[in-house]
Order: C-alpha cells, then sequence, then structure tokens
C-alpha cells in the first residue's frame, strides 16, 4: 500500500493535476482501521459487497477474493454487516 | 506624450494600453472611475476585452480567477471594503498561481465608515500570497500597472498596484505616457501553460487536497514569493530601459549621508520628499526613505537603506491592532534582528481615514527625530501622530 509521495518541487504550479486524477488517487491512506477477511469463515452472502461505499470488496466468480486496500477507507461498515454468526470480517488498528 | 491625468484616469489609460483579456469588475469609491473609464472604453471600441459588470466583488474576482485558469490576462480594480469582500478569492487567486493585477485604490476600511485615504485595506490582504505594490505618485501608478502584468506573469503570482484614495487617485498631475502600440509589444502576450478551455488537454484545477498533499503545495507557493524581487528588479530595468523611467526596489532619497530619516508608504512618500528638500537647505541631515514593494517584503534592500541611520521614525497608515504599531514598524523591527547595526525607532501612526499630513507635519517629525538623536533615548515608541487628545 504504501507509496512515496512526491516532494513539493516536484508537483506542477498550481495545483493543476490531469484529467481523470480520480483513478490514481487511491483514497485507501485515509484509512486508519483496516478490515481483515478470513476466506475460511465467509460464506460469500456478498452484504459487505453490497453496503461498501467505495466498491472495496473484490469479487470474482461469485466469490470474495479480498478487500481492496488501494480504496478501502476502513469505515468498517464490511464488518458490521457480516452476519454476526459468520463474522468474517474484524477490524484492526492500521499500521502506518 | 505628457498628459494632464488623476490616478484614476491613468490607470484606466494603462489598462486601455494593456487591453486585457477579460476585465470583471464592481464599482467602489474611489476606485470606482477606474472600471467607469474602462467600461467607456470598451464601448467606443478602443479596447477588445471581454468586460464582466459583475453584482459584488466577490463575482468579480471570482471571475477573474475564471478567466484567468483559461488562460486569459485578466486585470479589476477595487477598493476598501470591495478588496475585503474580494479576500476570500484573493488566497485562491495566489494559491492556483494566477497572474491576476488589482488596481487598488487605498481606502481606509470600515467602521467608521469613510471614503479617503488609509492603507488598511491593502494591508488586511497582505498575507493572501498577492504582490503588493504602492505608488507614490500618479506617474508611478501608471508605470507599476503596466510592469505589474509583466510581473505577475513571470512570478505566476497575482499583483496589486495602488494609489492613495483621493490623493493620487483624485488628484491631477503631469504623467508621461508610453505610446499605445508599445504597451502590448512590450509585454507580449499571456503564455499560460494550461487552459481550462482546453477540451483536448483536460485539467483539474483547485482540487481537494488534505494533509497529504496541502503542506507541499503551499511550501511551492511560499517559495514562489521568494523569487519575486529578482523578477521585479529584472522587469523595472526592462522598463527603464525601454521608456526611460527607473524604478528601484526601495527608494532612497538623500539618504546617503542621513542622520535621521523617515520610512514611509504611498503619496507621504512625495510630501516627505519636499520636507526633505526643505530641511536640508537649514543643513539638517534628514533622509526618506519609501516601501515601494510591500509584499514581498524586500529585507535586504530595506536593511541597506535603514541600518545605517542613527534614528529612523516609521510612518505607518494603517495600524495592526496588535497593541505593536503599524506594518512597516513591525516589519522592519523583524528584519533588525538580523542587523549589526539598528537605529532608534519610532513609529507614527498617522492620517487615518484620510487625515492630510502636510510637509509642516513632517517637518515636525523630523524635529522630534533629532531630539532622540540628541538625548539617545525613544520615550515612546508607539504614536498616534495627528489625533485628537493625545
Amino acid at each position: 500500500m504504501k507509496k512515496e509521495k512526491k516532494g513539493w518541487k516536484e508537483l506542477p504550479i498550481g495545483l493543476v493535476l490531469e484529467g481523470g486524477s480520480s483513478q490514481t488517487f487511491e483514497t485507501g491512506d485515509w484509512r486508519s482501521e483496516k478490515p481483515i477477511w478470513d476466506e475460511e469463515k465467509c460464506t460469500n452472502c456478498f452484504l459487505c459487497w453490497i453496503y461498501c461505499p467505495d466498491s472495496a470488496i473484490i469479487v470474482k466468480d461469485g466469490k470474495v477474493q479480498g478487500i481492496d486496500y488501494r480504496y478501502c477507507k476502513g469505515c468498517g461498515i464490511c464488518a458490521e454487516e457480516c452476519p454476526p454468526k459468520v463474522q468474517a470480517i474484524k477490524m484492526v488498528r492500521e499500521e502506518k | 506624450m505628457i498628459v494632464a491625468r488623476t490616478g484614476n484616469e491613468a490607470m484606466a489609460e494603462a489598462m486601455r494600453q494593456i487591453n486585457p483579456d477579460v476585465v470583471a469588475a464592481y464599482p467602489i469609491t474611489p476606485a470606482t472611475e477606474v472600471v467607469q473609464l474602462f467600461s467607456k472604453f470598451v464601448h467606443d471600441g478602443k479596447v477588445t476585452t471581454e468586460f464582466v459588470p459583475a453584482e459584488s466583488e466577490h463575482s468579480a474576482i471570482s471571475a477573474c480567477v475564471g478567466a484567468s485558469s483559461a488562460g486569459a490576462r485578466v486585470m479589476t480594480s477595487t477598493a476598501s471594503q470591495g478588496l475585503a469582500l474580494m479576500h476570500e478569492i484573493l488566497f485562491i487567486a495566489a494559491g492556483l498561481r494566477l497572474p491576476i493585477v488589482i488596481c487598488l485604490v487605498n481606502r481606509s476600511l470600515s467602521s467608521p465608515i469613510n471614503i479617503h485615504c488609509d492603507h488598511s485595506d491593502s494591508l488586511a490582504s497582505r498575507d493572501s500570497g498577492w504582490i503588493q505594490i504602492f505608488s507614490e505618485n500618479t506617474q508611478e501608478a501608471y508605470d507599476s500597472t503596466i510592469m505589474a502584468v509583466k510581473i505577475a506573469e513571470k512570478a505566476l503570482l497575482p499583483a496589486m498596484v495602488t494609489t492613495d484614495g483621493f490623493i493620487i487617485s483624485h488628484g491631477m498631475e503631469r504623467v508621461e505616457m508610453v505610446d499605445d502600440d508599445a504597451v502590448p509589444k512590450w509585454l507580449g502576450t499571456r503564455q499560460a501553460k494550461t487552459s481550462l478551455l482546453d477540451v483536448d488537454n483536460p485539467i483539474t484545477l483547485g482540487a481537494l487536497d488534505l494533509q497529504d498533499y496541502f503542506f507541499e503545495h503551499k511550501r511551492s507557493e511560499i517559495d514562489a514569493m521568494n523569487h519575486v524581487l529578482p523578477i521585479i528588479e529584472e522587469v523595472q530595468n526592462e522598463f527603464g530601459e525601454k521608456f526611460g523611467r527607473h524604478y528601484p526596489i526601495v527608494d532612497e532619497y538623500k539618504m546617503d549621508d542621513a542622520v535621521v530619516a523617515i520610512l514611509a508608504m504611498g503619496s507621504t512618500g512625495g510630501t516627505g520628499k519636499v520636507a526633505v528638500d526643505k530641511m536640508r537647505e537649514q543643513g539638517k541631515k534628514v533622509g526618506l526613505v519609501r516601501c515601494r514593494i510591500f509584499r514581498p517584503f524586500p529585507k535586504d534592500a530595506m536593511l541597506k537603506a535603514i541600518a545605517k541611520v542613527k534614528v529612523l521614525g516609521i510612518m505607518d497608515r494603517s495600524d495592526t491592532m496588535s497593541t505593536l504599531g503599524g506594518h512597516l514598524y513591525n516589519e522592519c523591527r523583524s528584519i533588525l534582528y538580523d542587523s549589526n547595526t539598528r537605529p532608534l525607532m519610532k513609529n507614527f501612526i498617522y492620517g487615518l481615514g484620510g487625515r492630510d499630513i502636510s510637509i509642516e507635519d513632517i517637518e515636525s517629525v523630523y524635529t522630534g527625530l533629532f531630539d532622540i538623536e540628541k538625548s539617545g533615548k525613544v520615550d515612546e515608541n508607539i504614536v498616534y501622530y495627528g489625533v485628537r487628545g493625545e
């Protein structure tokens, strides 16, 4: 996840960004808590996928594959929505 | 061409010759005439400018930001409350590095409401990231307006050129004007690296910038200010060579052997020079320093000018409301910390709300400074000159 950020001398003058730059703006670094997904406990009910506001639950071939930490802001909704009997997602402190 | 013009007329004429791509403005006393006259130039086809009569100063400067982002050469004019209403957008113009030029006519800020000159309006914007150039007279206002366009575009920072409300703005003076053709030729066209209207190369401007990059962008803006004084020097030299009028960063008048001096800004510089001449005739070694560029503050040139005199009277047409005196006084006390020699200093807050300052007043200030020179001490650091009840 850790990406080298530019120093002030490398930035374009006047806050100018290229168009479409939101695709490269990885909001995952806002996170202070991180969801940990347990594949063995997961029942693939997709509640996390439905509720995730950042489309950060990766689903492929009808199965949850994991969490896209580039965009996950650590809001914890997925862990909250994961059924109490399943508890496949738990939140842990983000290590910086 | 030698003509008789008021400060407002001279600034409007400069704008006519510059022929900016866009002028967006809202009228306010005592700057009204600048854009009123300019709007007539638009009507009469003397300029090709897109003129936007906005519904407020906030809208006027916002339109300037938009137009400047599109790559246009943009100007406006305002005063006092108008500049205060622009305050929010001033920082945005500077942060986006847009070389907008404001012809600013200094007028006191309410309350109490007043239409006459002091420097509280421009100096309340001193931290906005704008270059600030103060004029002593109409000629300088005209010349500085033209130079400011080049300075702003080279520095990629906005600039305001000021005159003193009514004293310069409405006072008729002799002005040497440059030929109409020569101004646009000297300035060339603005070469903006990006344009919001360039749909083939889309850009995002002014995006949200949080903990991860805000500081870096601000640091870059602060650094831009570090490079402004050499740019001003270069443009002033170019202007001097081309048009024959030379301007310094800090204006020193009879300072070579001066024992006591005053430091002032704006039209008081001119009044003070007459007082200096009168006192020099009586053999008194007085001098005057005029701060022409207030932002960025010209530390080295100012130290060179003021550090060598024995007593310095600093004339501020504004107060910082900090209990520490006026703006110039505070800047000078700050830069003198790094100096091995420093004069005894006294701050004279004067002329608020347009209260007149005469040649005789300034002579009396000099007389007071000689008393300090004799006694070797300053009894009162900050005085309010010309106010009743002191």
